[in-house]
């Protein structure tokens, strides 16, 4: 079931004993047991067709399961950078060479935008490929960065690093933009070009052929209850075919990791590894404000051993608005720490509380991102479709950029498609195209050359030095070097496996949040607008769903209720008998994916929600 | 419909750039009263308005992909939009339901985010027509409709004569989904576009808003532990 090879013996012991032991008798020395547990009776957490399959169940009997049936040339999945990238390139090309394509995008938030989170300074080289006349196009890329600073804090001081030019955080000519904005903006050109954009449908299920490529998606169904009976107002999604789907989710997408698997995508790579971003905005004094000016720290509150930082932008956009974020890596050891704790407790530090005293926290968000780079990268096409964008994962990691790969990637898929896509004869072996064209023109991009060069940045982390040693090793091969060493770094393996048990490491102590500068979870949740019609089967899948409470809970103390920025998980006290129970508030996830990720259990598996649910980001 | 709300620096609004703005949850239920009467043959034709900027002809687009067959868009924008309010809509819903010769005007009972509950009962004022407004169950009989209302006290019935107002509460129905299939042929259907003026509708506000704030913070209360401590607490702050 699970490869024994990502496992650590502990975990291998507990999978496998937990198999055996169906009463009370665990033998004790293995792991810290509740005796009451596997004895009390759970309610049932999970009630998903995809865990449930439909067919088999009695309460679907007779109900029309038949699909409406379009199609279309292009289907793009994912309506971000990438996908609106990709979507506007082949309508550019189209309207060059006076052919006639139909691209249709569809985007499970219900307006383009609402999904999207980033810091963002965003380096422009892809935008000015895509548009060059973006300034007069209106663009909303307002503030050019003016000040870039880099501090290492401890937990009262702050040591500055000088942003020597070459060094890759270097932010000279990149604006400071609000992603969301940019990405709504990025849709009204491609809605100009003719892309039929369908924000508020989630692809839900890809399609094959008969010969195994891929034919399309279908959008979500509706109208399911909680329980995973049908409602009245029950309606099968649709489905889109096409001769190519693109696949742009970001950050490990559901339906991606699903077409790992069918065509062994990932045999070659490192498994990817990811960090998970918070943010807020604030308006602040106006005395304080610096537009133009980025600031990104390294250090306290994180231990040397726990990658991570944080980024403070001041936007230019008329009132004085900064973003700001804290991101922490996903493979940290310790069970207790909690990346969102972490980030409320760094905005105290005195540099950083002096910028935000007196003003005003008006938004909040979170989700995952890529960590892996270069020997993360997966193979990218598959008949029928290619993966673009965050979703296989260019993003430069000590840049902390993608969103320029994410576009050119989106743009170099396009320039490879239409060629096929618009022959008389397409001339394929398969029903949906498959198109290798794409992965050979990414490689002699100045994507890879990018990628290429900065790979070893963040596995030097890796090391009893940790931070120090990363940044050292920086410093060396990067900025002098250029990254021309014959070696590449490995990573430390999956995510999900770096966790500890949790009698092996000591629980943080957070301060309470004081309500001005630092905010408990559930306010915080409330400003990012999620919500989710109530009466669906939460979409947080559990594969078993006895495993959190004997897995989670018992070895790592239930790292889900730390490391979801946005309250989903909570393991609460049964209402009869003794133990607990894990509680899965669905309708407070923000689609940040850390769960999936970071489960240690691998128990968890993140499905899309009915379209339009999810949180409603207002320029993240 | 969960965003968060935010009023503008000069308090003379709430921030609605950016913000996702979606059909009335009541007028959800209205439109889907009008196609669910539609397909019981009681009325032939749903035709959907809305006044707005150009943005409101995706919510009518969600309308024709509920079942109406037709949209009308009203285009308010700017200044005008800003300042309109319940007695401008009711006066273009009067004169576009005696241009349609329409036999019913369905609405929701209320905005939710003015929660005004003014714009049927003036639309049928200005019409002179009878209202059945908060309605939980409608029938049609004839040249006759059933209301039932919902009132404080409970559940009143009434017979109206059609044309009518109708405004629909809560429980009328649960509104069914604008699925894609439906999203995509509703790009076919029309929509038909035009201004107040077009139909001889001032839009100057009678009302002006002043300035808007948020709610004062809710202070923290303080337990006491004798009565004369209360009395004290009371004398202290000047309330007695």
């Amino acid at each position: 079931m699970f490869p024994a090879s990502r496992y650590s013996i502990q975990a291998q012991r507990c999978i496998r004993a937990l198999k055996t032991v169906q009463a009370e008798h665990a033998p004790p020395q293995h792991y810290t047991w509740r005796r009451n547990c596997s004895s009390a009776v759970m309610p049932r957490i999970t009630s998903h067709y995809t865990i449930f399959p439909r067919d088999k169940d009695p309460r679907w009997e007779g109900v029309e399961m038949e699909r409406f049936a379009d199609e279309a040339d292009v289907v793009i999945v994912g309506g971000g950078p990438a996908g609106l990238s990709a979507a506007i390139r082949l309508k550019q090309l189209a309207k060059e060479q006076e052919k006639e394509l139909r691209v249709c995008l569809v985007e499970k938030a219900s307006q383009i935008g609402a999904h999207t989170l980033s810091g963002a300074c965003l380096e422009p080289s892809a935008l000015n490929e895509l548009f060059p006349d973006w300034k007069e196009r209106g663009a909303p890329l307002n503030t050019p960065v003016t000040e870039d600073l880099f501090s290492i804090l401890t937990e009262k001081y702050r040591i500055p690093v000088p942003m020597l030019p070459g060094l890759p955080m270097n932010n000279h000519g990149n604006y400071i933009v609000r992603l969301g904005h940019f990405v709504h903006w990025l849709g009204e050109q491609a809605e100009e070009l003719g892309v039929e954009i369908y924000p508020g449908y989630a692809a839900a299920e890809v399609l094959f052929h008969e010969d195994g490529s891929v034919k399309g998606i279908a959008t979500n169904d509706v109208g399911i209850a909680k329980d995973g009976s049908p409602k009245d107002v029950f309606e099968r999604g649709m489905e889109l075919h096409a001769k190519v789907t693109l696949f742009g989710e970001g950050c490990h997408g559901h339906l991606a990791k699903q077409l790992y698997r069918q065509f062994n995508l990932r045999e070659n790579c490192e498994p990817q590894t990811y960090a998970i971003g918070l943010k807020e905005l604030w308006v602040i004094d106006e005395k304080k404000w610096r537009p133009g000016r980025v600031e990104h720290s390294v250090g306290w509150p994180l231990n040397r051993n726990t990658y991570g930082g944080s980024f403070l932008y001041h936007l230019n956009e008329g009132e004085p608005l900064v973003a700001l974020g804290f991101v922490v890596g996903l493979d940290y050891t310790n069970p207790y720490l909690s990346p969102f704790r972490e980030f409320q407790r760094w905005k105290h530090h005195p540099f950083v509380a002096k910028t935000l005293e007196g003003g005003d926290r008006i938004a909040y968000g979170a989700r995952a991102l890529n960590e892996g780079g270069y020997q993360c990268l997966p193979k990218v096409t598959f008949p029928g479709g290619m993966l673009i964008g965050c979703s296989p994962g260019f993003m430069n990691v000590p840049k902390i950029k993608g969103t320029h790969t994410a576009m050119k990637s989106g743009m170099l898929a396009a320039e490879a498609i239409f060629p096929k896509v618009t022959a008389e004869d397409p001339a394929s072996e398969t029903a949906g195209l498959h198109i290798p064209e794409y992965e050979d023109n990414l490689k002699k991009s100045w994507i890879w050359k990018e990628l290429y060069a900065v790979r070893n940045i963040r596995p030097s982390f890796h090391n009893y030095f940790g931070l120090y040693g990363g940044m050292v090793y920086t410093g060396v091969f990067y900025w002098i070097l250029r990254g021309k060493e014959p070696w590449t770094l490995k990573h430390a393996g999956l995510d999900s496996a770096q966790l500890k048990p949790a009698k092996e490491c000591t629980p943080i102590e957070y301060p309470k949040p004081d309500g001005k500068l630092s905010f408990d979870l559930l306010s915080s949740v409330a400003l990012s607008g999620t919500n989710h019609e109530g009466d669906q089967p939460p979409h947080l899948t559990l594969k078993d769903d006895s495993i959190p409470v004997a897995n989670n809970l018992a070895i790592y103390d239930g790292p889900e209720q730390r490391f979801c920025p946005a309250g989903v998980y909570e393991y609460v006290p049964l209402e009869t008998g003794e133990g607990m129970r894990l509680q899965i508030n669905a309708q407070n996830c923000v689609h940040c994916k850390t769960c999936d990720i970071k489960d240690p259990s691998q128990n968890i598996n993140w499905v899309v929600p009915e379209g339009s649910g999810g949180p409603a980001y207002n320029g993240l | 419909y969960i965003v968060t709300i935010r009023v503008k620096p000069d308090h003379s609004g709430v921030v609605t750039d950016g913000v996702k703005h979606s059909m009335n949850p009541f007028c959800e239920i209205a439109v889907e009263e009008a196609v669910k009467l539609k397909e019981k043959k009681f009325i032939k034709e749903v035709v959907a308005v809305s006044c707005g900027p150009t943005q409101v002809t995706e919510t009518i687009r969600t309308a024709l992909a509920m079942g109406c067959d037709r949209g009308i868009h009203v285009e308010v924008s700017g200044k005008d939009y800003e300042a309109m309010g319940p007695l401008q809509i009711a006066k273009i819903f009067a004169a576009l339901a005696k241009k349609e010769e329409a036999s019913l005007v369905i609405l929701g009972k209320q905005a939710i985010d003015d929660d005004c509950n003014q714009t049927g009962q003036m639309t049928a004022a200005l019409l002179d027509w009878p209202q059945g407004t908060f309605a939980s169950e409608v029938t049609i009989d004839g040249e006759k409709v059933k209301v039932v209302r919902e009132i404080d006290g409970g559940l009143e019935t009434i017979k109206i004569s059609m044309p009518a107002v109708l405004t629909a509460d809560l429980r009328l129905n649960t509104p069914r989904y604008a699925t894609l299939p439906n999203i995509m042929k509703a790009k076919k259907k029309k929509i038909a576009n035009m201004k107040p003026a077009d139909l001889g509708v001032d839009m100057v506000s009678r009302v002006e808003v002043l300035r808007v704030d948020e709610p004062p913070t809710r202070l923290a209360g303080v337990k006491v532990e004798t009565v004369d401590d209360l009395v004290a607490k009371l004398k202290a702050n000047g309330t007695i």
